[in-house]
């Protein structure tokens, strides 16, 4: 095949099945072939698909580490790797899984690739800005992992002070370069994604029409907008103290310690938000469409949306309840947290009123929808626990945490992220996956997550410290229970990965609309055309105009 | 003396009455826990399946979309919620306002061991013992990086800063020996920087206050604490994987260099071989792989571990002669 434009080629190559798209502009993946053609494009689908791979390859690292850490655990007594081995195998975990996956997970992904499509825009606002988004990415990354892989960073991910600044032999100010990059990364997208949702929504598309996808990711934008530049100017005051001794951080040289908590904690708060509030808006497409009825309360969750990403600025207090903050603080940052619970409860409600008297598809999506809503449940809750103080004077720094932030973070992001990703795959790739594999994913990562992590909220309970590579005996027996449901969870990672892969050039052709799901993208053809529509795209009337409606009257049989 | 290790413990045990009120506060929280959220897992489940496309079921919908549900639904849970928050601030007040009477001991983090001194003067390292039916406040700071005592069986801990001294106080009501860590990741050997805390009536304490020179075995016994916080036996004991000279009955010996010389292990000899151990005080026959200690081991740590030293050679010596 050659470049150009080939108005009817299959999707990627496929010996069996003959084309059948035939009229219809080229679709975006086959209007151009070289490598050029997607190193360099503007198109946001493309560069989504270029996040898609990068995110997953930093995924495979950051799974790889997770592994090796629980296989470390299984033995109480520290023989499997040194101190050392140990403590880069945490750090690597924590910093590709945080700044390398679940930041730009959804957002760079389907962010990218949805919002012009479900707004009704050819592309985003800035589009070359868009792909130099990507490469600000790729650059900090590829930056880090060189300087963990080449010399090892052992500081954990949070890089406090002053380990890190003057007591850490590690190659702690590349690492850091790396993530200050990334920053910027974060920053031109979410600029691009507010510029766009405020100027290119088609004619008819008003904000109270917008799918809460496109509203939760508005939130995340001013997130990415406000937050990031404090841990920029955070992560280069630290490389400063470190490489000439300014007295910021280091009490050798005057400066204080925790300053470098708040200014960690005031983006890094946020920054759970970052993950979950798009995740919250891919659950929030998912389960109306596979429950064929209105998501209940619409303005209700998209109110939601901002008011969680606001409370989220005023919080990151809760990190330091020990850590010498005074107690004033620390009672108005419990209080504050507590109102986080506001917002997060009105959207899980409101996904179970929409499911209420619908009409219930349990496809893969829907099943990670679900389990995504009771894992965000637990996480969600066991973090007022945390900013519960006489709690918090308990479980503060051990297992208990770890428990609790991955299931806001791995059960926020990670299921939302695989939910959407089997949601939109006929729409990404023109191809369907095979239903039954899906579904036994779906199962395997819900059981798998819990085996692994909930035995951590009792081993913290007991008070196992975190970032232990030695640990009582006693702990024994719950750590291997939760490395052996990291097994069945990495088993229920690589099922993914090899079904996707394969239906891309196996799968049947998918339909536009394979759902019958509402929204501006099920309306294209399946992959969309390289400039999205073929047609000026019409608003709906109201969002989510299922057959199911609220205050419909008389019986539904399907 | 090491706390119980059972295979299987479900729940830690309680050494104070804060301990125990903090086991209340997290039982009944984790009984609105399970009011919130088991109606809402058996809701999804339940109209999974009743709903389900395909089977015959009821789909009409009243007017249910009011706005008075949705304030409730947001505003009762948080207020349930808040009820904890108060709980928990109350604990938090009291176990911040120190009692005028508290027994103050104070406690150094270091890399990657725990100080503590007693208000007598005795010290000891990693283990601490402590009487019970008394306010206790531990005064604490950090010799380098943040480090965090944590307390379990009191359901306590608090960060040890470089800067600036915090503390702690509990009153402990009940006997027995309890683990206490530090629990703000510290650096390589974070995971090591544990003890014992032990707990002991008031009569036990004064007595073993009385005895602790002896237990400790004055500067020696001390110097062998040192000797285990270091890590020094890992490649110095007999039978260590790494193959290093053994230590025992060395002060006062002859000992052959990597270079040929030959000189006395006397007390000069130790406290440099272990400031800055290889170069030309390499002992012959081995590796050049022991790390220099030089900023690593303060003085008075140094004076203790070369007692220690000097103490396993005059053991080795009585032995030696008939």
């Amino acid at each position: 095949m050659t470049s150009g434009t080939i108005t009817d080629g299959p999707a990627l190559r496929d010996p069996h099945t003959p084309d059948s798209r035939i009229g219809h502009g080229a679709d975006y993946l086959h209007a151009e072939h070289t490598l050029r053609s997607w190193f360099f494009t503007t198109d946001h689908k493309r560069i989504a698909l270029l996040y898609l791979a990068s995110i997953t390859a930093f995924f495979v690292i950051g799974a790889v580490t997770a592994g090796l850490v629980r296989l470390a655990l299984v033995v109480p007594d520290g023989q499997v790797f040194t101190n050392d081995t140990y403590n880069k195998l945490f750090t690597i975990h924590g910093v590709v899984m945080v700044w390398f996956f679940l930041i730009p997970s959804i957002p760079a992904t389907f962010g990218n690739f949805l919002i012009p499509l479900m707004i009704g825009a050819r592309d985003l606002a800035f589009p070359k800005l868009n792909l130099a988004s990507w490469y600000v990415f790729m650059t900090g990354a590829l930056f880090t992992l060189a300087s963990v892989v080449l010399g090892g960073v052992d500081t954990g991910w949070t890089f406090y002070t002053p380990l890190s600044t003057a007591f850490s032999n590690t190659w702690v100010v590349p690492a850091l370069i790396g993530v200050t990059i990334v920053g910027f990364s974060s920053i031109l997208t979410g600029l691009n994604f507010v510029v766009t949702i405020h100027t290119m929504r088609a004619p008819g598309m008003t904000w109270f029409r917008l799918p809460i996808f496109v509203w939760t990711h508005y939130a995340t934008s001013l997130i990415f907008l406000l937050a990031t530049p404090v841990i920029t100017v955070a992560l280069i005051l630290l490389i400063a103290e470190r490489a000439f001794h300014i007295g910021v951080f280091d009490p050798a040289y005057g400066g204080d310690p925790v300053l470098f908590q708040h200014l960690f904690w005031f983006y890094s708060h946020p920054a759970v938000y970052i993950m979950v509030l798009p995740g919250m808006g891919v659950i929030s497409e998912i389960v109306p469409a596979f429950a064929q009825k209105k998501l209940f309360g619409y303005k209700f969750v998209a109110y939601a949306a901002i008011g969680l990403a606001s409370v989220t600025f005023f919080v990151w207090g809760h990190h330091m309840f020990v850590n010498g903050q005074s107690d004033f603080a620390s009672v108005a940052f419990s209080v504050l947290s507590f109102a986080v619970a506001v917002p997060s409860a009105v959207k899980v409600y409101n996904w179970t009123a929409t499911i209420h008297k619908g009409s219930l598809k349990l496809d893969t999506p829907m099943l990670y929808a679900m389990g995504y809503i009771g894992l965000f449940v637990l996480g969600g809750l066991t973090g007022l626990y945390l900013a519960t103080l006489a709690i918090n004077q308990h479980v503060h720094a051990t297992y208990f945490v770890v428990a609790h932030f991955h299931y806001i973070m791995v059960g926020g992001t990670v299921l939302a992220f695989l939910g959407g990703l089997h949601f939109w795959w006929p729409k990404i790739t023109g191809r369907m996956y095979i239903e039954a594999w899906g579904r036994i994913s779906a199962f395997l990562i819900f059981i798998g997550f819990n085996v692994t992590f909930f035995p951590q909220f009792i081993l913290g309970y007991l008070g196992m410290p975190r970032r232990y590579h030695v640990y009582p005996p006693e702990f024994q027996f719950l750590n291997i229970l939760s490395s052996a449901g990291s097994t069945i969870l990495a088993v229920g990672y690589l099922f993914p990965m090899v079904y996707l892969v394969y239906s891309i050039w196996f799968g049947k052709r998918a339909p536009a609309n394979p759902w019958d799901a509402k929204g501006l993208e099920w309306t294209v053809p399946s992959p969309p055309p390289a400039h999205n529509f073929l047609t000026e795209p019409v608003a709906p009337k109201v969002p989510y105009d299922y057959p199911l409606q609220a205050r419909e009257t008389g019986r539904q049989h399907s | 003396m090491n706390p119980t290790d059972l295979a299987l413990q479900l729940w830690p045990a309680a050494a104070s009455a804060t301990a125990v009120e903090t086991d209340w506060l997290i039982l009944a929280f984790t009984v609105l826990t399970l009011l919130l959220t088991v109606p809402v897992f058996v809701a999804i489940t339940w109209f999974a399946i009743r709903y389900r496309q395909g089977e015959e079921a009821d789909r009409s919908h009243g007017n249910v979309r009011s706005v008075l549900i949705e304030i409730s639904w947001m505003l009762i849970p948080f207020l349930l919620t808040l009820i904890f928050f108060v709980w928990g601030a109350r604990l938090f007040f009291i176990s911040k306002q120190v009692p005028g009477d508290a027994m103050v001991v104070e406690a150094i983090g270091r890399q990657w061991m725990w100080k503590f001194q007693h208000p007598t003067g005795q010290s000891e390292i990693n283990d601490l013992h402590l009487p019970i039916g008394q306010p206790i406040k531990i005064r604490m700071i950090s010799q380098d990086v943040i480090h965090n005592l944590y307390l379990p069986a009191l359901r306590m801990q608090m960060a040890t800063l470089p800067d600036r001294y915090t503390e702690l106080w509990f009153k402990a009501d009940r006997t027995g020996s309890y683990r206490l860590y530090c629990s703000e990741y510290c650096g390589t050997d974070h995971s090591k920087m544990d003890g014992t805390l032990t707990l002991m009536t008031q009569a036990d304490y004064a007595a073993w206050l009385q005895n602790a020179g002896a237990q400790q075995g004055g500067q020696a016994g001390a110097g062998r604490v040192v000797y285990e916080s270091y890590g020094c036996g890992a490649c110095h004991d007999p039978g260590a994987k790494v193959r290093a000279p053994s230590l025992a009955g060395l002060y006062g010996r002859e000992v052959r260099l990597a270079d040929g010389r030959t000189v006395t292990a006397d007390e000069t000899y130790l406290r440099d071989k272990i400031l800055n151990p290889n170069r030309q005080k390499l002992a012959a026959d081995y590796k050049q792989v022991m790390p220099a200690f030089r900023n690593v081991i303060p003085p008075d740590d140094l004076d203790r571990l070369v007692s220690y030293l000097k103490s396993t050679g005059a053991t080795a010596q009585q032995e030696a002669q008939p």
